[in-house]
C-alpha cells in the first residue's frame, strides 16, 4: 500500500495529509452534504408513506399534492441523489487516499459537485411542482415535464466526470509506476467506477437519446417495452453501485476499525472483479414477467444473476474472517467470543456491523426474488420494498451514516458530537428496519402490491391489517433513528475542534493495514484493469444482444399520459 | 498461485450452495411447468379498443372447461373486473394496455404479469377449488392506481 505519513501534526479540511488536494477536498464534503440533505428530505419523506398504511394521512402527505407525488421524491432522492452523492465524495476520496496522489483533475472534482448540485435542485423543483409524479423508475408513456429527464441526466453525468478522473488519476499513477501492483484501494475505487460507467449507458441512451426529445415533442411516441429494457440494463447494475462504495469501507477501513486485517488481497480483487463483469448482463431478473420478453432469455440473465451473487458470498467470508482476527486480537476466546470483543462502543463500526447483520437478509430475499419462477410469487408485490429497505436501505444506508461518524468528523476536523446518541441511532435503524421489512415482506407474501396508497385502496384482505402496522411503527422507529443521527450531524459541526490528543488522534485520516494474505505478486492478471474492462462489455453484449435482436422492430407506437 | 484453505472450502461452498438453487429453479420450470410469460404479439395502444378481441373484453367459453378472458387494463379499472368460471376451469387471460404500463397479481395463484403498452400478455391458470381471488394492478399507474382491481370467483 501506499506510504502516507499518518502522523502528520495536524489535518484541515481542504489538505490531505502528505497529498497536494487543492481545491478536491471541499466537492467531497459536498458532495457527502448533498447526500446527506437528500437522505433527510427523502428519508423523512418515507414517514408519511409508511403511516399512511395504517390510515393517518398528515394533510396532505406533508408538502405534497398526492401520495404518489411524495413517493417520486422519496424514491428519486434517495436512489439516486443520496447514493451518487454519497459515492461521488467518498470514491473520489479512496481515490486519492489509495494512489496516495490527488486527483488529476480539480476542475472535474469541482464540476462533479456543481453538475450534481445543479439536477438536484432542477428536480427537486419539477418534482415539487407535481410536472413529474412519474416515481424514480419513470415508465414511458407516462410522460414527466422534460426538465426532469434532463435532471436525472445531469445526476449521472457527475458520477461520469468522477469516472473520468478516477480513471486519469490512475493512469496518472501507472505512468509513474509501471510494474508496481495497484494498490487494493485505488483497485476497488477504479472498479466500482468502470462497473457504473459500463451500466449507466442503458439509461443514458433511454432518458437522453429517447425520453427527453420525447418530452420535448420531437416525436410523440415511445416503446414502453424497449424502455423498460433500457432501463433495467442500468437498474440493476445501479444496486452494485449503490453497494459498492459500502464494500470499500467494508473490506478497507472496518478490519482496521475492528483491530484486525483484511484477509486476502487476492480474493478482494477476485470480488471486485466479478462485480465489473457481471453486475450488468443481469437486468432482465427485474423483467421476468415483461411480456414483450422470451423465457429463455429471461433465464439466461437468471443464471448470470446467481453469478453475481456470489463475489457478495466472498465478501461474506472476507469480512467475517477480518472481524474474527480483530475480536480475537482484542481478547475474545471460543467459538463467538470474538464477536463479543469487537467494538460496540464505537458507533462508526456498529452502524456497518449491524447493516452487515441486515444485509444477510436482504441477500437472502434477494435470492427469493431472483429466482425465476418464485418471483411470479412476489414481483411488484409489497414484498420488493421490504426486500430492498434491507439492502439499500440498510445495508447501504446505515453503513453510510456509519461512515459518516468518522469521515464527517475527518473532512470537518471537529470530533464526533454525542457518540452514545449515534450508537442508539445505529441500533434503532436496525431494529425498525426488521420491523418495517417484516411488515412490507408479510403483506406481499399475501399479495398486497408495492407502490400503492394502501390506505385509501379500494380492496383489503386479511393479513393486511397487522403487515401494514408493522410497516407503520417500523417506519416511526427509523424515522426517530435518522432524527437522532442529524442531531449527532449538527452537533458535530458545532462542536469545538478537537483539543486534546486522543481527540486528534480520531481525526486522522484511516489507512488500512495491508491484507493477512497478499497474492499481489502471482495475481498480476488481476490488474489488468483493460482486459477485464473489455470483458464485461463482450458479457454485456452477449446478454443484451439477443435480447434486442428478437425484441426488434421496436414499435413508437405509445403516446406521452399524464396520469396525476 | 495459491489459495488458503479456508478460501477455498469457502468458495465451494458457495458455489455448490448456488448450484442447488438453479437446480431447484430448472425443475420448477421444467416439471412443474411454472412458466413466466413470453410474447404473445402486440399492438398498438391507439387501436385496441377498436380492434378484436379487445373491442369486446369479457369472458369467453373456448371449449369443454376451458375460458379466455379478453381483459383491458386502463387507468384507472380493469375491464372486466369480475371474472366467474366453475371450479376447475383452465383459465387463459389476454390482456393489454391503451394507456400507461399497468401489472396484474391475481391472489393464491401464480399469475403475475405486467401489462405493457404495445405488448399482449397472455397468462393460462387453472382454478381448482371454489373461492374468490382478489386480483389488482401491482404497477403505479397514475393517482387512482389504488382504485383498480377485480376478482376471479370460482363457484
Amino acid at each position: 500500500m501506499s506510504t502516507v505519513a499518518t502522523t502528520a501534526e495536524q489535518v484541515t479540511p481542504h489538505e490531505e495529509v502528505g497529498v497536494e488536494t487543492h481545491g478536491q477536498m471541499w466537492p467531497v464534503t459536498g458532495q457527502i452534504a448533498i447526500s446527506l440533505f437528500a437522505l433527510g428530505l427523502g428519508g423523512f419523506i418515507g414517514l408519511f408513506q409508511a403511516i399512511e398504511r395504517v390510515n393517518i394521512t398528515l394533510p396532505p402527505f406533508g408538502p405534497f399534492e398526492n401520495y404518489y407525488q411524495g413517493l417520486t421524491f422519496h424514491g428519486v432522492l434517495l436512489a439516486f441523489v443520496f447514493t451518487f452523492g454519497f459515492a461521488n465524495a467518498f470514491v473520489s476520496w479512496t481515490t486519492i487516499r489509495g494512489f496516495d496522489r490527488p486527483l488529476y483533475s480539480t476542475m472535474l472534482a469541482q464540476g462533479a459537485f456543481w453538475v450534481l448540485l445543479t439536477g438536484t435542485i432542477l428536480g427537486a423543483i419539477i418534482m415539487t411542482m407535481n410536472e413529474a409524479t412519474v416515481l424514480f423508475t419513470f415508465y414511458a408513456p407516462m410522460q414527466a415535464h422534460s426538465l426532469f429527464y434532463l435532471a436525472a441526466a445531469l445526476l449521472v453525468v457527475s458520477t461520469w466526470l468522477v469516472l473520468a478522473n478516477i480513471v486519469l488519476t490512475y493512469r496518472a499513477w501507472r505512468k509513474e509506476n509501471p510494474t508496481a501492483a495497484i494498490p487494493l484501494m485505488g483497485f476497488t475505487s477504479l472498479t466500482t467506477y468502470i462497473m457504473w460507467g459500463l451500466a449507466s449507458l442503458g439509461v443514458a441512451i433511454l432518458v437522453v437519446g429517447i425520453l427527453l426529445p420525447w418530452s420535448l415533442g420531437l416525436w410523440d411516441h415511445t416503446d414502453p417495452q424497449l424502455g423498460r429494457t433500457l432501463f433495467w440494463l442500468s437498474g440493476h447494475a445501479i444496486v452494485y453501485f449503490w453497494l459498492l462504495p459500502v464494500y470499500i469501507s467494508w473490506y478497507m477501513f472496518i478490519p482496521k476499525q475492528v483491530g484486525g486485517r483484511l484477509y486476502s488481497d487476492g480474493l478482494t480483487r477476485f470480488a471486485f472483479i466479478l462485480f465489473l463483469l457481471f453486475s450488468i448482463p443481469t437486468g432482465l431478473h427485474h423483467q421476468y414477467t415483461d411480456p414483450g420478453i422470451h423465457e429463455g432469455m429471461k433465464g439466461f440473465h437468471l443464471l448470470l444473476t446467481f453469478v453475481i451473487f456470489y463475489p457478495s458470498l466472498i465478501t461474506a467470508f472476507s469480512i467475517m474472517a477480518a472481524l474474527e482476527h480483530g475480536g480475537r486480537k482484542a481478547g475474545g476466546r471460543g467459538l463467538f467470543g470474538w464477536i463479543m470483543a469487537l467494538p460496540w462502543n464505537n458507533p462508526a463500526v456498529v452502524a456497518q456491523l449491524l447493516a452487515m447483520l441486515v444485509f444477510t437478509l436482504g441477500g437472502v430475499t434477494g435470492l427469493v426474488n431472483a429466482s425465476m419462477s418464485v418471483n411470479l410469487v412476489v414481483h411488484n408485490t409489497a414484498f420488493i420494498p421490504g426486500h430492498f429497505h434491507l439492502t439499500v436501505g440498510t445495508a447501504v444506508a446505515l453503513s453510510v451514516l456509519g461512515i459518516c461518524y468518522w469521515f464527517v468528523p475527518y473532512l470537518t476536523q471537529r470530533p464526533l458530537f454525542a457518540t452514545k446518541l449515534a450508537l442508539w441511532q445505529a441500533w434503532m435503524w436496525a431494529i425498525g428496519v426488521l420491523i418495517f421489512s417484516r411488515g412490507q415482506m408479510s403483506g406481499g407474501l399475501d399479495a398486497q402490491p408495492r407502490r400503492t396508497m394502501l390506505g385509501e385502496a379500494s380492496y383489503s384482505l386479511p393479513g393486511w391489517e397487522v403487515a401494514n402496522w408493522l410497516t407503520a411503527i417500523g417506519g416511526i422507529v427509523m424515522t426517530v433513528s435518522g432524527l437522532l443521527f442529524f442531531v449527532v450531524m449538527i452537533g458535530t459541526l458545532l462542536n469545538k475542534r478537537a483539543e486534546t490528543a486522543e481527540e486528534k488522534a480520531a481525526l486522522q485520516p484511516l489507512m488500512p493495514a495491508p491484507p493477512i494474505h497478499d497474492h499481489r505478486k502471482s495475481w498480476k492478471i488481476f490488474d489488468r484493469i483493460g482486459l477485464w474492462t473489455l470483458i464485461a462489455i463482450i458479457l454485456i453484449l452477449i446478454a443484451y444482444i439477443p435480447v434486442f435482436l428478437l425484441y426488434l422492430p421496436a414499435e413508437f407506437t405509445s403516446p406521452g399520459v399524464r396520469v396525476w | 498461485m495459491k489459495i488458503d484453505r479456508y478460501e477455498k472450502i469457502f468458495m465451494l461452498l458457495g458455489v455448490g450452495i448456488l448450484a442447488m438453487g438453479l437446480i431447484a429453479i430448472a425443475i420448477s420450470v421444467l416439471h412443474y411447468g411454472l412458466h413466466v410469460p413470453s410474447p404473445d404479439g402486440r399492438i398498438a395502444p391507439g387501436d385496441v379498443r377498436a380492434t378484436s378481441p379487445w373491442d369486446e373484453p369479457g369472458v369467453y367459453e373456448t371449449g369443454d372447461g376451458e375460458y379466455e378472458v379478453i381483459m383491458l387494463a386502463e387507468t384507472w379499472r380493469f375491464v372486466p373486473d369480475e371474472v366467474r368460471v366453475p371450479a376447475g376451469s383452465e383459465v387463459t387471460f389476454r390482456m393489454t394496455s391503451p394507456d400507461v404500463v399497468h401489472g396484474v397479481l391475481i391472489e393464491k395463484t401464480a399469475v403475475n404479469v405486467m401489462i405493457i403498452p404495445g405488448q399482449i400478455a397472455t397468462v393460462t391458470h387453472t382454478f381448482d377449488e371454489p373461492g374468490e381471488h382478489l386480483f389488482v394492478c401491482h404497477e403505479y399507474c397514475g393517482t387512482g392506481h389504488h382504485l383498480m382491481s377485480g376478482r376471479v370467483v370460482v363457484e
